[in-house]
């Protein structure tokens, strides 16, 4: 079994490796087979090892697999060891299964590119780091995937590196979230300075002896490690590098951007929750981000054109919800969320990229429409996500998981009302812009022409995905309709639960709420953008100016570090200290052009000074 | 004695200077002789001081001496001239630093 | 004697190939590959066989009166770091002759003699333990290197080259006064005069003395490193010298500076080296962001990865100042993962001016469409240079930074933001000329066999040193310990830099020793 578990991660690098040293042999079927096979290999590896996992007896459940000792130097000891429990079971399930269809998809989308193998090898290299990221037992090695997925993100945004603005918008991705993984880095820093350990469940433990709730270095290491996790996940105030990582192709969208790394931060948290709750000031302040985040990007995805530029700003915005849930303490809620919306954004995403590619790649939404005749499956299919991402009540995914958020953001102890306001006015806006989507795009008129009909592997992880989006979350009901809570139950002894505050008001209540809310949300978009009625003029004003550009952070940083950073850079490229040298090699040939203008070869002048010296030195021998 | 080494300094100093100050070489070669002979004339005091001939003898060799310079000094001024076609001591000048352009 | 042999060996292939260089170009170039080989199949024996090496001796001491009057000895020495360095110098030596294969064809003879005048120099370096020698080598390094710069280097190389030779011997020539006055205050003391580093180690001295000498040696290995602000002869020379000098002075010639600071800077003088800290430290951090502010605003390429060796090299001063075992090890693991990535860098660039006789980033772009495989190669050592996990730099860079945060938490959370500086520049290698719009209608070709061999045997190496660490890490740790416990009874944190007997020192030695 730990071999198994050590495989998960290892089979997809491996066909990384083939790709990319064989790829040039090898006929593009084996290349497309060895991609996909491998992460389809790893999926039921995952199941395996889960249903191995869930069958040990009490709570304890992990499974351990260590490969080799990575670097062991003066008491700094890390390993690559890998680790199942059930938070990384769920994270490794949802990588290899969702990964193994987005890698399906590809092999059709990406069919007839140039760079069939690179994208290929760099999907694979992805899905293998991720794997390490979540199965890491060190900070270390988990630091390790955190990068690789981080490398692999850049790749593939700037995967069509013949247009400049691609490069730009992978390399801005890759500075932002450095700049968060920096931060972590340093919070790796303290926290081994500190416990002289980088293994997260050693790591937990002495934590929680050591330091008490609130002591500054906890406080001050959580903050570090959330900064990281901010980059990553693209939280405030470091989201702005998602939107315009929509340049990559939609299966690099929808598997990086939308499924896994951008949850890797979610990750990061969850698996040092120890750490977070001996700092309640941090959590909070995770719930805080987690809650302006949802808002202010679900602002702009009201004003986007672009329709993958909508669904980006929706991911920073659900992200933002399992921020606010893990900063209130429903630690299995975020898990749970995580799983849901990575399938129903991953069929958005990969629908959604089925619609621009039969399209031509046509990206504006206002010149698409009427698409829904032509292109049923696709149709049906992104509904279906679209549906689920609104939390439409009880048939979707979506719902059960939203809710949950939801429900604790209001009778949580750790949390207040204010948070759940922000929530379920994110859940207004969410459903707005996401039938504002649905209704330009494929409602109205015909004003582009769709291609061609798409094949059975764009349909096939499509509607795989569409079934997960509506029947997925039925594994956890609240408490007022069923029973059923096997999710939450896997995290027994893992994840700790949430402290309920003493409330009157029933969760049905709740519920009706939301599910009257997003229906409302469906019913607004209706009126707006399909039958155009004119309660709110929403075009072309400054208000919309502002919600398009993302509440114009680009232009903030731009202002505030882009341009002085370039400016600072750039007014001594010539480095000033070279002139503290250079002077004095200039001093040296001036001093050296007036001295040799003594020796001018005319004799009197030499006799002259021979006379003079005698002069000075008779003078310094008398008065000696 | 002190006024006649005096007087032989002055000779001196009238030497130096006339050497300093005239361009043309031969005055600067009628210069130098009389240094040379401010010299040999601090030996003849310095004979007579002491009531020795050694001092004379000295003024001797000096002479010898300062006659057969100014036969080579001579024949040197004629190929200057010769080369040069002028008499000035300036015009010598062919060792001087010249200011080449910089390496560095 | 296996020492001797593969400096005498190195030097006799020199001169073999200047003499064999008049008649065949070809003939010069395989006779210096050939014995670069030989010696590097020696030092692997020796690698290989050196095994467990727990012990504080010397693996391999060879020792013979030089000048017996002064106390001059020919005493080399060989334990881990230095068969460290002496692998990492034949194996750079070697893809150094591979490159310039095609580059250099005029004097090859007398080319081939200089490069393997200065890898016997620069081996010289790392095994010399008679300080008189230690100089003779040290100065054997240089001269060689100045005739490359200035003989086949590009256009400003006469500037390049004077600047280079003047900071170096400048430098050299108060590192040798510090000896001779060393030499002068042992001799005093036990009335032994002699040069051998054994045995001076331990000399007493007043403290200010100690400054005075110690600054002597700093001054040498300062402006070897390069440490801000010394650094302004590196991105000169870089980038005139011809491919195989970039390489040689990169790979190599840096790291015979931070190997002076661990063998002989800081043991021999250790309170002098309690009190310059701080001042090092400041300056390690002012290199990593100075040299990459720089590195970023360059339009040449290789003046770009130049800033890049100033920027890495800043992490080995840091570290080296914060007296911690971990940083140590990070800092060996720097000189050699360095050594490979940057060295890499600029056989890209000498690949690639090679093809286009520009060096200008305006005028390179999109070159991953002809050439895929030079662009692979590229985005791998970027990625070192930025510190991926996975590569050796990340390893040395993570051990550096981790053991100086227990010194000084300020330095080393500084010294972090390098870390996105350095995306910022590599990022931007990439960018402009891989990536991008096609640049004008250059015909780029793909690497040839022999540039694929070479750049191979360095990803491996990169690859290796990341994932593997261990064998390296082992193999420095004796000298490590022997260096950083030189001063264990004075020891005391940055933060609490008071008197030298606090009882504090002993608890905190625990932790940095490593001691569990």
């Amino acid at each position: 079994m730990t071999t198994l578990i050590a495989l998960i991660p290892a089979l997809p690098l491996l066909s990384f490796l083939m790709i990319v040293l064989f790829g040039r042999l090898l006929p593009k079927r084996v290349v497309a087979a060895s991609a996909v096979g491998s992460v389809s290999i790893a999926a039921v590896f995952t199941v395996i090892a889960g249903i191995a996992l869930l069958s040990l007896p009490g709570n304890e459940k992990v499974i351990a697999s260590r490969v080799y000792t990575w670097m062991s130097a003066g008491g700094l000891t890390a390993s690559v060891a890998f680790v199942l429990d059930p938070l990384s079971l769920v994270f490794c399930f949802v990588i290899t299964l969702v990964g193994a269809l987005i890698h399906l998809y590809s092999v059709e989308f990406m069919g007839r590119e140039e760079g069939f193998n690179r994208f290929f090898a760099y999907m694979n290299l992805f899905v293998g780091s991720m794997l390490i990221l979540v199965l890491a037992d060190n900070l270390l090695l988990l630091y390790m995937g955190w990068e690789g997925v981080g490398l692999c993100s850049y790749l593939l945004i700037g995967f069509w590196y013949k247009v400049p603005e691609n490069g730009f918008a992978a390399r801005k991705a890759f500075v932002v979230t450095r700049i968060g993984d920096t931060a972590m880095i340093i919070g790796l820093f303290l926290l081994f300075a500190s416990f002289g350990t980088l293994n997260i469940h050693d790591l937990m433990e002495q934590a929680s002896s050591k330091w008490i709730s609130g002591s500054p270095l906890a406080v001050i290491s959580a903050l570090l490690l959330l900064g990281g996790a901010l980059g990553k996940s693209a939280q405030l105030p470091l989201h702005t590098w998602l939107p315009d990582a929509m340049a990559g192709p939609s299966p690099v969208s929808a598997l990086i951007h939308a499924a896994t790394m951008v949850t890797a931060g979610v990750y990061l948290i969850t698996r040092t929750h120890v750490l977070f709750a001996l700092a309640p000031a941090v959590m909070t302040t995770v719930a805080v981000i987690g809650a302006i985040t949802l808002l202010v990007s679900g602002f702009s995805a009201l004003a986007q054109t672009d329709l993958k530029r909508v669904l980006a700003y929706s991911t920073i915005s659900q992200i933002g919800y399992m921020f606010l849930a893990m900063g209130i303490g429903a630690w299995s809620a975020a898990v749970f969320h995580f799983m849901i919306h990575a399938f129903f954004k991953a069929l958005l995403f990969l629908s959604g990229g089925a619609v621009i590619h039969l399209l031509n790649d046509e990206h504006d939404i206002f010149r698409m429409g009427g698409l829904r005749k032509k292109m049923p499956v696709v149709f049906y299919t992104f509904l279906a996500g679209a549906a689920s991402l609104s939390a439409l009540p009880l048939i979707t995914a979506g719902f059960y998981s939203k809710d949950q958020i939801l429900w604790f953001g209001w009778s949580s102890a750790a949390s207040n009302h204010w948070l759940w306001a922000a929530g379920i006015t994110g859940a207004m806006l969410t459903s707005l812009y996401t039938f504002r989507l649905v209704f330009i795009t494929f409602f109205g008129e015909l004003k582009t022409q769709p291609g061609h009909k798409p094949g059975r592997y764009i349909t096939i992880p499509l509607v795989i995905l569409a079934l997960l989006s509506l029947a997925g979350g039925f594994i956890e009901l609240p408490e007022n309709i069923g029973p059923v809570h096997l999710f939450s139950r896997l995290f027994d002894g893992v994840l700790p639960e949430v402290k309920s505050a003493m409330i009157a008001t029933p969760e049905s209540l709740f519920q009706l709420m939301s599910g009257l809310i997003s229906i409302a949300g469906v019913y607004f978009a209706y009126l707006l953008f399909l039958k155009k009625s004119p309660i709110v003029k929403f075009r072309k004003n400054r208000l919309y100016d502002f919600f398009y550009s993302g509440w114009k952070f680009d232009k903030l940083y731009d202002i505030l570090f882009v341009k002085p950073v370039v400016w600072f850079s750039e007014i001594d490229r010539h480095d000033f200290i070279d002139n503290v040298y250079t002077s004095v090699a200039r001093l040296t040939g001036l001093l050296n052009s007036l001295i040799s203008k003594t020796q001018n070869g005319r004799l009197r002048w030499y006799v002259l000074f021979l006379a003079a010296g005698v002069v000075v030195l008779i003078t310094i021998m008398i008065s000696l | 004695m002190e006024i006649q080494i005096l007087f032989a300094g002055l000779l001196f100093l009238t030497g130096l200077v006339g050497f300093l100050v005239r361009r043309n070489i031969i005055f600067m070669l009628l210069s130098i002789e009389i240094m040379l002979n401010s010299a040999a004339l601090v030996f003849v005091i310095a004979g007579a001081h002491w009531m020795q001939a050694d001092g004379q003898v000295m003024f001797i060799f000096i002479l010898t001496v300062s006659a057969a310079e100014v036969s080579v000094g001579l024949a040197l001024i004629l190929q200057m001239y010769h080369r040069f076609k002028t008499l000035d001591a300036d015009a010598l000048s062919n060792l001087r630093d010249k200011q080449t352009s910089e390496d560095l | 004697m296996i020492l001797l042999v593969i400096i005498l060996l190195l030097m006799a292939g020199g001169i073999f190939a200047w003499i064999a260089g008049k008649k065949n170009p070809l003939a010069s170039r395989i006779i210096s590959l050939v014995s670069v080989i030989i010696s590097l199949i020696i030092v692997l024996v020796l690698f290989f066989q050196a095994g467990q090496v727990n012990s504080r001796e010397w693996l391999i001491e060879y020792s013979s009166m030089w000048v017996k009057r002064y106390g001059i000895g020919i005493h080399l020495s060989l334990d881990g770091l230095s068969l460290l360095m002496l692998t990492l110098t034949l194996f750079i030596g070697m893809l150094a002759i591979l490159i310039s294969w095609k580059e250099i064809t005029l004097n090859t003879g007398f080319f081939h003699f200089n490069i393997l005048l200065i890898l016997s120099g620069i081996s010289g370096v790392f095994l010399s333990t008679d300080l008189f020698l230690f100089y003779f080598f040290w100065e054997v390094m240089l001269i060689p290197m100045y005739f490359l710069i200035a003989i086949w280097g590009h256009e400003n190389r006469i500037y390049a080259s004077f600047k280079f030779f003047i900071f170096t011997q400048a430098s050299g020539l108060l590192m040798f006064l510090a000896i001779l006055g060393l030499y002068l205050i042992h001799g005093r003391n036990t009335g032994v005069y002699t040069f051998d580093y054994q045995q001076l180690i331990g000399t007493e001295m007043s403290p200010a003395m100690g400054l005075v000498l110690m600054s002597g040696f700093l001054a040498a290995f300062l402006v070897k490193l390069p440490a801000f602000p010394f650094h302004n002869w590196l991105p000169d020379a870089h980038t005139e010298a011809p491919t195989a000098g970039s390489l040689i002075l990169a790979s190599l010639m840096l790291k015979t500076g931070a190997y002076g600071l661990i063998r002989f800077a800081v043991p021999l003088f250790p309170d002098a080296a309690v009190t310059f800290a701080p001042l090092g430290m400041i300056l390690g951090v002012a290199g990593i962001l100075y040299g990459a502010k720089l590195a970023y605003a360059q339009t040449d390429f290789k003046r770009l990865v130049a800033y890049t060796s100033v920027s890495h090299m800043g992490f080995v001063l840091l570290g080296v100042y914060s007296f911690n075992v971990i940083a140590y090890q990070g800092v060996v693991m720097q000189m050699i993962a360095h050594g490979i990535s940057t060295g890499a860098l600029f056989i890209i660039v000498g690949q690639l001016s090679e093809r286009l006789h520009t060096r200008d980033l305006n005028r390179m772009g999109g070159f991953w469409e002809k050439a895929p495989a030079m662009g692979a190669m590229g985005l791998v050592f970027s990625m070192a240079s930025l510190g991926l996990p996975g590569l050796g730099n990340f390893v040395a860079e993570f051990l550096t930074l981790a053991g100086t945060f227990k010194s000084s938490v300020l330095f080393a959370s500084l010294a972090s933001l390098g870390l996105i500086a350095a995306t910022i520049y590599s990022l931007r290698i990439m960018q402009k000329v891989f990536y991008g719009k096609k640049a004008g209608d250059h015909n780029i070709r793909d690497l040839s066999v022999r540039e694929s061999v070479v750049m191979g045997l360095l990803v491996i190496a990169i690859l290796v040193t990341g994932l593997i660490p261990q064998p390296v890490i082992d193999k420095a740790k004796p000298a490590i310990e022997r260096s950083v416990s030189a001063k264990e009874h004075l020891y005391v944190t940055i933060k609490h830099h008071s008197d030298n007997t606090t009882n504090s020192g002993n608890q905190y030695n625990e932790l940095e020793t490593g001691n569990k």
